[in-house]
């Protein structure tokens, strides 16, 4: 309950933070428009040559494209903000200030500031796969809902975890405070399915990196092609993962040693 | 002038010391620019059903691997590093040197181009060197290549200070510098290929400035074009760099009266 009030409190308090600048709103909600346009014109151009590549076929491709877009705005809207902030507060030692508080400090920075006007990425996903269903002339049932829902789940969790352990690269090593530009931008390979890769590069983004996961699983849980070892799999497998994470901050912040003078 | 130009070699290797200085975070940066990659790993994998227009598989690496190239020989930060100095004011600091502001940025941003050379000459030549039979043959073309590659370096640099400078108007200016970079991304070729668009877009794509940022220097790399057009095309990025140039100025001279240093 207490946790649900912090929540809460911090939500409101880093949106108030955001909205004082109106201007941005529109600036950045119509830049958001451009780069997802700018996301969907390679898929029109390469389906203009081919029916369909590796298997997917246009629609199926855009549900992944979805997905995609909707989690890059969340890591770029939410999740990448704040924990900039925290690569920030190690350098300048003003971490003291959240480390005091009588709550727990990961929760605290995880949540310190929001871009609510990334919002917009979310609509925009929303657009994509409302396209992709009436283009695929079928709709999912409930039980593909809830299995996505569930995929959304674990992919949100291994996103932040990935956050999490760059930014506690940062306690051992402040030089490297753009670790965190590093990953969004290999993020981008999550916009293609899984399975245009082959050999290394496969293994590579399904489990090393689990890109696979994040946005080629929850497109298939919404086609209905998902196993059931695959979902259990990947259930475990986040759980597990996030633990892990949770481990490597605790370490770091007990390496924490207030840089100011 | 002289006197600039006197100044110019120092500044050089001022900048150079700072990319060495910042070696860890350079690399990083670097790192990060890997959208064609991922647009070549779309590629490779349609192209394994047959070629896609002029395009093989390996055509596509070599026009994805020569389009990172020319992108980490060519850019620039210059319009981040000027909108943070004139919001924060010390771009103050700068017009009290006796060296035009500009001048400066411009010798920051070429003294990178060693270090970025250094970085990614070995990665790339072993990547070009297992698709060099998609390279073009022409000598002319190489060396018509060098000028290219410095009109693109001028022209991306221009752009930026450009719409660094409208900073001194009003704020958003590195929002409108985002804006033009995802519609350059298309229009430059550093998506797709340009001549895999259809034939309006295509046409509309080949006149505009965006082609001569990326896919003309590649275009020449991978020898698609023929002596005399290459020609015409050196020629006319070079209009388009004087152009720049003579917009950069004229946005300058009138954005400096406006300068109220304001912040530090």
């Amino acid at each position: 309950m207490r946790t649900v009030n912090v929540i809460r409190a911090q939500l409101r308090a880093s949106l108030s933070l955001a909205v004082q600048y109106r201007l941005d709103f529109v600036v950045e909600g119509l830049l958001a428009i451009l780069w997802m346009a700018v996301t969907l014109v390679p898929l029109l151009v390469v389906f203009q040559a081919r029916q369909q590549i590796v298997g997917w076929t246009f629609p199926e491709m855009l549900l992944v494209l979805g997905w995609f877009v909707g989690l890059k705005g969340l890591l770029e809207g939410a999740v990448s903000p704040s924990l900039m902030n925290v690569i920030e507060h190690v350098r300048k030692g003003t971490l003291d200030f959240v480390l005091l508080k009588p709550v727990d400090a990961q929760l605290l920075v995880s949540l310190a500031k929001i871009e609510p006007w990334r919002s917009i990425d979310l609509f925009g996903a929303a657009a994509i796969f409302l396209y992709a269903f009436r283009q695929l002339g079928r709709w999912p049932s409930s039980t593909d809902l809830l299995l996505a829902a569930a995929m959304l789940g674990t992919a949100v969790v291994v996103m932040y975890s990935i956050a999490i352990l760059v930014v506690s690269i940062a306690f051992f090593a402040v030089r490297v405070d753009n670790l965190l530009y590093l990953f969004q931008s290999i993020f981008d390979v999550a916009r293609w399915p899984s399975s245009i890769f082959r050999g290394t590069l496969a293994i590579v983004f399904t489990y090393v990196l689990p890109l696979a996961l994040m946005t080629t699983y929850p497109a298939l849980a919404l086609l209905g092609k998902l196993t059931l070892p695959t979902t259990v799999g990947a259930l475990v497998g986040t759980a597990l993962f996030a633990a892990f994470a949770r481990a490597i901050w605790r370490v770091s912040i007990a390496r924490y040693t207030s840089a100011s003078s | 002038m002289r006197h600039a130009l006197k100044a110019f070699p120092q500044l050089l290797r001022t900048g150079f010391a700072e990319a060495v200085a910042y070696r860890a975070e350079f690399l990083i940066w670097m790192f990060s620019t890997n959208m064609p990659l991922v647009m070549l790993a779309l590629w490779a994998a349609v192209a394994r059903s047959g070629p896609v227009g002029s395009y093989t598989q390996k055509g596509f690496a070599a026009y994805y691997l020569a389009a990172l190239l020319v992108r980490l020989l060519t850019g620039s930060w210059v319009v981040w590093e000027m909108t943070m100095e004139i919001r924060q004011g010390t771009l103050a600091l700068r017009l009290l040197r006796p060296i035009h502001p500009l001048l400066a940025y411009s010798a920051e941003n070429l003294a990178a181009v060693p270090m970025r050379g250094i970085v990614a000459i070995p990665l790339i030549v072993i990547f070009l060197w297992n698709v060099r039979d998609q390279l073009g043959g022409d000598p002319i073309l190489w060396t018509i290549l060098a000028p290219a590659l410095l009109g693109s370096w001028l022209l991306t640099f221009l752009v930026m200070s450009i719409i660094g400078t409208l900073g001194l108007w009003f704020e958003s200016a590195s929002s409108l510098f985002e804006a033009w970079l995802g519609i350059s991304a298309i229009l430059s070729g550093y998506l797709i290929p340009l001549d895999l668009f259809p034939a309006a877009v295509r046409e509309v794509a080949l006149v505009l400035p965006f082609r001569f940022l990326l896919s003309f220097p590649v275009e020449l790399v991978l020898g698609r074009v023929d002596r005399w057009h290459a020609l015409a095309l050196l020629v006319a990025q070079w209009g388009y760099v004087a152009a720049a140039l003579l917009a950069t100025r004229l946005v300058w001279r009138s954005g400096l009266r406006r300068y109220a240093a304001y912040g530090g």
